[in-house]
């Protein structure tokens, strides 16, 4: 089993490297179209401006995660790659996002700190195959500004300025605001569960 | 809701931490790695690790003692002291920090923080302020090579300074209270704290648990850094953060 790790370019990637080292599963570090496709897992991860995102439509990267889509491939988008699986971002206007999931980032309100920055409570969904054996109720660490809306597929939601979507999933799409790699055991299971996932 | 944080600060000189934590059933007591796993599994909502290396000798070690912390820690992971370049940030990150803490470099040239930010994003950028009441005025100036240079800075413009160049967060040590375990200084605290809108993070003088009710309640600090009441073992995490969740404070526990 290999698990791709995207590289576009957003941010630091070693310590979601090393949370699947740690978990003894093979993942790599990858900005290769083909290695892309013929991975069994992928991860698009990215901490930063919304604008990155950029190049994965640049780069021949956002094609080969929707043929891996295609296949079946079971993705995961962590914080800014979550919001890139949205429609866009009132971030960076022009720039379109997957649109696996409906709606748009958005900043918080000004009547709370921006970025939200530390551990929050999760109310997960029973039905959730991410949060599977894990409590309806535990702490993950985030810090974005810009969070995406409730929807049909928000399976952990949280409340800082308002309610927002903490974690979606439909079939073998999910994502994460929060960061699983530095989240502790409640992270360390998440991305256990999403490792066990089959095609 | 959004939990206050209480980050566990390792200081560490030549890859070896200098204040002893009483930890049971370590095989070394010293090594920064092990030490900031047993914080990680207390409890800890975050590690700070900090160089205070007098030589650059000593300072060598640096970038081997991240990696091996970094390896197994998964929580987040602050490395700061001597940072002094966009190039010493990067080899930081590399080795595995998740956010650097850059104090005497950032007021020597601000820009830093800048740099740092546009090339790994706003929150992996922590400007730490080292402030001293000046007397009979009300006002506070920061200081720089730990402790030891007054800047003729004050301490609140400087923070507000620090935020528009791009930090992420703000570390603010009070000078007056840092050792005295009498307290955090709220004063301060709170007037940063409302004054910008990122998190900032109190530290100096926690000698009790209700002076983190304090901090938090009246200095309107987002997060707390616990150093010596943690590493002599009076007031563990666990009884630290039961205390505050029984204060009314939101706090991550259980873990």
């Amino acid at each position: 089993m290999t698990i791709a790790i995207v590289d576009y370019g957003a941010g630091n990637l070693t310590s979601v490297k090393k949370a699947f080292d740690f978990l003894g599963k093979p993942a790599v570090i990858t900005s290769d179209a083909d290695q892309v496709v013929r991975a069994d897992k992928l991860i698009v991860p990215g901490v930063g401006h919304f604008a990155t995102t950029r190049a994965l439509w640049t780069s021949g990267l956002k094609d080969a995660i929707v043929s891996a889509i295609g296949k079946g491939t079971p993705l995961l988008g962590i914080c800014l790659g979550m919001q890139w699986m949205f429609n866009s971002s009132s971030e960076a206007h022009g720039v379109a996002g997957l649109g696996v999931f409906p709606g748009k980032s958005v900043h918080f309100p000004a009547e709370v700190k921006s970025p939200h920055v530390g551990w929050n409570a999760l109310q997960t969904r029973g039905d959730s195959r991410l949060f599977r054996g894990m409590p309806a109720e535990c702490f993950v660490y985030f810090t974005h500004s810009y969070r995406v809306p409730l929807v049909d597929a928000t399976v952990a939601t949280c409340e800082y300025g308002g309610t927002f979507s903490a974690a979606v999933e439909k079939d073998n799409l999910f994502g994460v605001q929060f960061h699983p790699e530095k989240s502790g055991a409640v992270g360390m299971k998440l991305l256990e569960n999403f490792c066990g996932l089959s095609c | 809701m959004l939990t206050k944080r209480i980050i566990a600060c390792l200081d560490v000189a030549g890859g070896r931490v200098v204040k002893g934590v009483q930890f049971l059933n370590l095989r070394d007591a010293g090594d920064a790695a092990e030490l900031a796993a047993a914080h990680s599994q207390a409890g800890a909502d975050e590690i700070v690790l900090l160089d205070i290396s007098a030589t650059a000798e000593k300072r060598k070690t640096l970038l081997d003692t991240v990696k091996r912390t970094a390896r197994e820690l998964f929580i987040p992971f602050t490395v700061g002291g001597g940072i002094r370049t966009l190039e010493e940030a990067g080899s930081v990150f590399d080795a595995g920090a998740d956010k650097v803490s850059i104090n005497s470099a950032a007021l020597t040239d601000p820009s830093l923080i800048t740099r740092i930010a546009d090339r790994f994003g706003s929150q992996a950028v922590i400007v730490a302020i080292d402030a001293k009441r000046a007397n009979g005025t009300g006002t506070y100036e920061a200081f720089t090579r730990g402790g030891r240079t007054p800047t003729g800075r004050d301490a609140v413009v400087w923070a507000l300074e620090a935020e528009s160049r791009g930090a992420g967060e703000i570390l603010l040590t009070s000078m007056d209270r840092d050792g005295t375990g009498n307290g955090f200084e709220c004063t301060l605290t709170r007037t940063i704290s409302d004054g910008v809108r990122i998190p900032v993070i109190a530290s100096g003088g926690a000698g009790s648990a209700q002076h983190f009710v304090e901090v938090f309640r009246q200095g309107h600090a987002d997060a707390a850094l616990a150093a010596s009441i943690l590493h002599y073992g009076t007031t563990p995490l666990a009884e630290l953060k039961r205390d505050l969740a029984a204060a009314g404070i939101p706090v991550r526990w259980p873990c």
